[in-house]
């Protein structure tokens, strides 16, 4: 079957069977989008801003076991896409995008609308390519939905000439693809995961502390069967969240620059730590060098060898994919002669019992002023800790992050490694369109909900009827906070003036716009809010503008050099 | 400690640059790199000298396994291996230096490729120290020109890098 560039770049996503593709046309597309066109089994989703339109295609992956896909232009349709893309790469989010490019003849000419989008982007992705013959297209794709999806995701990048998509070939989609470059590790080794059994059975403070990669690699189920079979105390990082059931009672909560006291306490004092998928970045481990001054054994998981003794020196290094490794981990464990010494595990359960006695999370609460940590219990309590709950970065993220107690994977998407204000409106788009009919809130801050507002015309199009819950503090939290707790309350530049009626603005753009002042009527918002199955109803809190998020371990220091509250300071 | 890794990588454009990326985006060193295909013109070989502690040198071989054109990485530095470097001097070769000149190639064993009435170039293959060996003999106001392709290494014995 002979096609063009263009009907075989579409012809590979039915094969792929992608549902969803979020773009913008432009001229270099053209001739993509005209396919797009004679068809209806891929969907198009037209955004606002190529930026949301990647944001959107890896919210669609985060809440989903697929590949999120994006379609853009040449030149600013490119670089308007690499924050999306690093956003995507930093948290290892399978992602294709397909750029179009200059014709062949005019790349290198300084040619209108041109920019080398592989070059600029190569940083930033797992891998990509600039196809230059319309017979390795179809080739080309396959591969990087492949390497998308293998080993530890990420984003890979398709850049097609314009004139590539007008020529014609035969089309044919291949079955599988080999590289000899590229083979991924799946299975752990045997021996190294009999070692790591074997230290986890003697351990005196044991402690797991998993990852983003639990999400990634939907190892939730054997993650949840290896620690109940343990007994062992488990954290699960800001990546993690919902790897393992927040609501049980062998979880710490998350650990880290605001952790709770005692995920910091037990990961510090721990003798055997079991990490995986994750990577001991510095917002969770704090200083290297003073979590390294205690001894202990650790166990690290990943798909990636290069996370392994990156910041931290191993012991027993299992590069692999962690479903096959935890169950290799649950087998022997069933078949171990031994038991945990239930001595030790009493002494040391009873140890983290009197730090989760210190109850960090408390905070207090009030008639007059709405606190944003209440909002976000109540946003639980409302939607039964059963929404896809989406945030952006700063303050309102980590209470997000500390007071929806989630309890099963995929249902928290945020920016942690990149840190990208204004994804939350656009993951939510993707997570509402993979998940028609299901509660989808975004909890924001007035300032990031700006980075990405144009998307409310996005949601109006497509009738995707997202909560939003605005906590408008007035200021850019965090930054505000920093400076509070660090900078003399010299206030540079972190409040925001001229602040847009939200709710006015959202009536503008179609929606449903609800201001809350009152403590009182905060559940009350929230249900009527839940109860309109078919709006977008953005609730637009006005919440206490000095509360700050605790606990904290500053930058640089270690993590049992916890700030509780502000009496601490 | 310095280090020099071999590698193949798939001959394909941009290769280089994801190599250097790399390098630069992760405050690596490189000291220097040399790249040509190999008898399998579908893969290049890339010698590349750098330094560093065991836990960067660690790093720096993860990541480039990481890359996805990355077939294979040795760091050959480990065992017995074998360093060649080339390097072509122009140097000032009139009146009584001219005869200095070509008796300093000898000793080095180095060749005369080029001769004018006034200069040579001087074609010299060695290992680095050899190479600053013979740069350090001549009288500096005599050189007019060096250039040094980097080192090209490889393993001594049994020691192949093959796919």
């Amino acid at each position: 079957m002979v096609l063009t560039g263009a009907e075989i770049v579409i012809r590979c996503l039915q094969e792929e069977k992608v549902e969803y593709v979020f773009g913008y046309p432009g001229g270099a597309v053209l001739y993509i989008y005209d396919a797009l066109f004679n068809q209806k089994q891929v969907r198009h989703v037209l955004v606002r801003h190529e930026q949301a339109a990647v944001h959107a295609a890896d919210g669609f992956a985060r809440s989903t076991e697929t590949v999120g896909v994006a379609l853009v232009t040449s030149g600013p349709g490119a670089t308007n896409a690499v924050t999306g893309i690093a956003t995507a790469y930093c948290d290892s989010i399978p992602l294709v995008i397909i750029s179009g490019q200059v014709p062949t003849a005019a790349i290198g000419q300084d040619a209108f609308q041109e920019v080398d989008t592989v070059g600029i982007t190569r940083p930033c992705v797992k891998h990509n390519f600039l196809v230059k013959d319309v017979h390795d297209i179809a080739a080309t794709i396959k591969k990087a939905f492949h390497l998308a999806k293998t080993g530890r995701p990420g984003p890979v990048l398709v850049d097609i000439p314009k004139d590539v998509t007008m020529q014609k070939c035969a089309f044919q989609y291949p079955e599988n693809v080999s590289m000899r470059s590229y083979n991924p590790v799946i299975k752990g080794h045997q021996g190294q995961i009999r070692k790591a059994v074997q230290l986890l059975l003697e351990a005196k403070r044991p402690m797991i502390y998993a990852g983003g990669g639990i999400v990634l690699s939907d190892a939730a189920e054997q993650l949840t069967k290896l620690t109940r079979l343990l007994g062992y105390p488990i954290t699960t990082t800001l990546m993690g969240l919902g790897g393992y059931p927040a609501s049980d009672r062998q979880y710490l909560g998350m650990p880290g620059m605001h952790g709770t006291y005692e995920a910091n306490m037990s990961m510090h004092f721990s003798d055997v730590l079991l990490a995986v998928g994750s990577r001991f970045d510095d917002r969770v481990i704090g200083n290297p060098a003073h979590f390294a001054e205690e001894p202990r054994k650790i166990i690290h998981v990943d798909i990636d060898p290069s996370s392994i003794s990156k910041r931290v020196k191993v012991d027993v290094p299992i590069v692999g994919d962690l479903k096959e490794v935890l169950d290799e981990m649950i087998r022997q464990l069933e078949a171990a002669p031994t038991r945990p010494d239930a001595d030790a595990l009493g002494a040391w359960w009873k140890q983290v019992e009197e730090w989760r006695r210190r109850d960090c999370m408390k905070f207090k609460n009030s008639d007059e002023i709405i606190k944003p940590q209440f909002v976000v219990q109540k946003l639980w309590e409302v939607t039964n800790g059963d929404a896809f709950v989406t945030s952006d970065v700063g303050q309102h993220q980590m209470w997000a992050a500390q007071y929806y107690r989630f309890d099963k994977p995929r249902r928290w998407l945020n920016s942690g490694g990149l840190g990208t204000m204004g994804v939350g409106l656009p993951y939510a788009m993707g997570a509402q369109l993979a998940h028609p009919g299901a509660p989808v809130a975004c909890v924001t801050g007035e300032a990031s909900i700006q980075m990405c507002i144009q998307e409310l015309s996005t949601c109006k199009q497509f009738r995707l009827p997202i909560k939003i819950v605005n906590l408008n503090n007035r200021y850019l939290g965090m930054v505000r906070q920093w400076q509070e707790l660090f900078h003399g309350e010299r206030y540079s530049e972190s409040y925001m003036d001229s602040l847009p009626d939200f709710a006015k603005l959202a009536e503008a753009c179609g929606h449903v716009g609800l201001r809350i002042d009152k403590p009182s009527d905060v559940e009350g918002a929230l249900r009527e809010a839940f109860a309109r199955k078919n709006d977008l109803v953005f609730l637009d809190f006005q919440v206490d503008q000095t509360e700050n998020v605790y606990p904290m371990v500053q930058g640089g220091k270690g993590l049992t050099e916890m700030i509780l509250s502000s009496e601490d300071l | 400690m310095r280090h020099v890794i071999s590698l193949l990588i798939e001959n394909e454009a941009g290769a280089l640059s994801r190599v250097s990326g790399l390098f630069s985006a992760r405050g690596y060193n490189i000291e220097s790199l040399t790249v040509a295909p190999t008898e399998d013109s579908s893969m290049s070989r890339m010698t590349i000298v750098t330094s560093g502690s065991d836990e960067i040198i660690e790093q720096i071989t993860k990541q480039l396994n990481k890359l996805v054109e990355v077939i294979k990485v040795v760091d050959i530095s480990e065992s017995a291996h074998i360093e060649r470097e080339l390097m072509l001097v122009k140097v000032r070769a009139s009146g009584k230096d001219r005869e200095e000149m070509k008796r300093m190639a000898e000793i080095f064993r180095a060749h005369i490729i080029d001769v004018t009435e006034s200069s040579y170039v001087i074609e010299l293959t060695g290992n680095q120290r050899k190479l600053d060996a013979f740069v350090g003999a001549i009288e500096p106001e005599l050189i007019l020109e060096t250039v040094r392709s980097g080192i090209s290494g490889i393993g001594r014995g049994d020691r192949v890098l093959k796919l």
